[in-house]
């Protein structure tokens, strides 16, 4: 893999991370982390609509006439969301029944729409596809760390598997009623955000 | 983005072109995932039967053929409380409540509507499982009511008295996590088994309890800490639902016809 290649994909993981640099797509972030099993859905889902989003629109960009350019990309997520959700619906309707509608507003998700804009009328469809890859990777490792705190201090699971045991089970632990509701998630992305920041000060804005 | 000319024609053209392909995606889609789609849901509906008949940790993992041999679906009419012999198969597999109660033909708004469901359908779909002698086991019935956020969905198991729960589960909400939804808490579940709805009169009885029923108390079930508008939820549910805007006339024919020995 070329560097240039690891750097359209890993990238966005910490150094270009949509949440924590780009803050796009903070929304879904707070709604679907409250288990790892739900974030691990969302993260698939959203980097399949971005990557195909992504990949679709740079294949017509040079057709696409710039005066209904943000329709056409709209029609195109749509549509793919859609897919989605309905593959979702056939093959594990548990978890499209406790993601229902956030699968759906995954059309709204600044970041599948920011990449197509952003990118993907720019780029060459190969790279423009691993850019969307690289993104939903992004989106996802914020969401999987917010979703492992909230699940094992919020329920004292990880992936349903329990670790510490509920007061209501008998066990020591009382469940963080904080955190198992969704704007609990701001105060974590926010420290996701401090920490990424320590580490890489260049992420800093200037006054 | 385009360095040839534009011309409307040429944009309606492209975007008619887009949607074209878009909705053919769409459809395929659509259409092509449907059975596995109902078949899912289907699936969903008979594992939660068969888990409030108890009878979910013989079944397995095969859900289909355990339900069709002990599951007997009816169709009855809430008013009345008799069952419509004429319903096929399909229409009681296709009936869907949350439908019926929005149309208005369908369904009527109870006179007292302590649920909190504002439009009852007219009909409601029931279940009779049985044993493996073929003598009834567990009456399942759906039911529905408010709790904090939203509707709750879910199912009663009674015993052949129709009396003594065998269960009360949750199929659907959108309780509180950690609160509301602990409803859904094994340990929550397994206060149910035993209790008596109604009491020696023949009244609703059943009642969820803040701070904890009493040992021996048959009528009485603990209630969620931390989930009053809940456990309030359900009991309403439970007193709707068995009550003579619910089940109520299908359970007095029900009874009268058992005692004349002619259960099934």
């Amino acid at each position: 893999m070329s560097s240039d290649t690891k750097k359209v994909l890993f990238g966005p993981v910490v150094d270009n991370n949509p949440i924590a640099l780009q803050v796009l797509g903070v929304c879904s972030a707070l709604a679907v982390t409250s288990s790892l099993a739900n974030a691990l859905v969302m993260t698939i889902a959203v980097m399949l609509v971005t990557g195909f989003s992504n990949l679709f629109i740079s294949l017509i960009r040079n057709h696409i006439p710039s005066s209904v350019r943000i329709i056409v990309q709209m029609a195109i997520i749509a549509s793919l969301v859609i897919v989605v959700d309905q593959v979702l619906k056939a093959f594990s309707y548990q978890l499209s029944k406790e993601l229902s509608v956030f699968i759906g507003l995954i059309i709204t998700n600044c970041i599948v729409m920011g990449r197509a804009e952003a990118f993907a009328m720019k780029e060459k469809p190969g790279v423009s596809f691993l850019d969307g890859i690289g993104n939903g990777l992004g989106y996802g490792a914020v969401l999987m760390v917010v979703a492992f705190f909230r699940e094992l201090f919020g329920f004292g699971e990880i992936f349903g598997i329990e670790v510490f045991k509920l007061v209501q089970n008998d066990g020591w632990y009382q469940g963080n009623g904080l955190l198992v509701l969704p704007f609990s998630s701001f105060f974590i992305i926010g420290l996701i955000i401090w920490a990424i920041r320590q580490w890489k000060p260049e992420q800093v804005e200037k006054d | 983005m385009s360095s040839k000319k534009e011309t409307p024609l040429k944009t309606i053209g492209f975007v008619f072109l887009v949607c074209l392909v878009c909705a053919a995606l769409v459809s395929i889609a659509a259409s092509g995932l449907k059975p596995l789609q109902q078949a899912n849901k289907l699936l969903d509906k008979q594992t939660k039967i068969l888990e409030a008949s108890g009878l979910l940790e013989i079944a397995g993992t095969d859900i289909v053929g355990t339900y069709n041999q002990f599951v007997v679906a009816k169709m009855i009419d809430l008013d009345t409380g008799m069952i419509l012999p004429n319903a096929s198969v399909e229409e009681i597999n296709l009936f869907d409540e949350r439908v019926d109660s929005r149309n208005v033909a369908k369904s009527s708004k109870p006179e007292n509507d302590i649920a909190g469901i504002n439009r009852r359908a007219n009909h409601a779909v029931v279940y009779l499982v049985n044993n493996e002698q073929g003598q009834l086991n567990t009456l399942v019935l759906p039911i529905v009511g408010l709790g904090l956020w939203d509707l709750m969905y879910g199912f009663v198991g009674l015993e052949p008295d129709l009396n003594t729960v065998r269960s009360v589960i949750y199929s659907d909400l959108k309780e509180t996590p950690g609160l509301g939804a602990e409803v859904l808490n094994p340990r929550w579940k397994a206060l149910w088994p035993g209790k008596k709805m109604f009491n020696d009169k023949g009244e609703i009885a059943i009642k969820v309890i803040k701070g904890g029923a009493k040992i021996g108390d048959v009528h009485g079930v603990d209630a969620l800490s931390g989930a009053t508008l809940t456990s309030n939820g359900v009991q309403h549910t439970l007193h709707f639902w068995l009550g003579d805007e619910g089940y109520g006339p299908f359970i007095t024919k029900f009874r009268s016809v058992a005692s004349e020995g002619e259960l099934n």
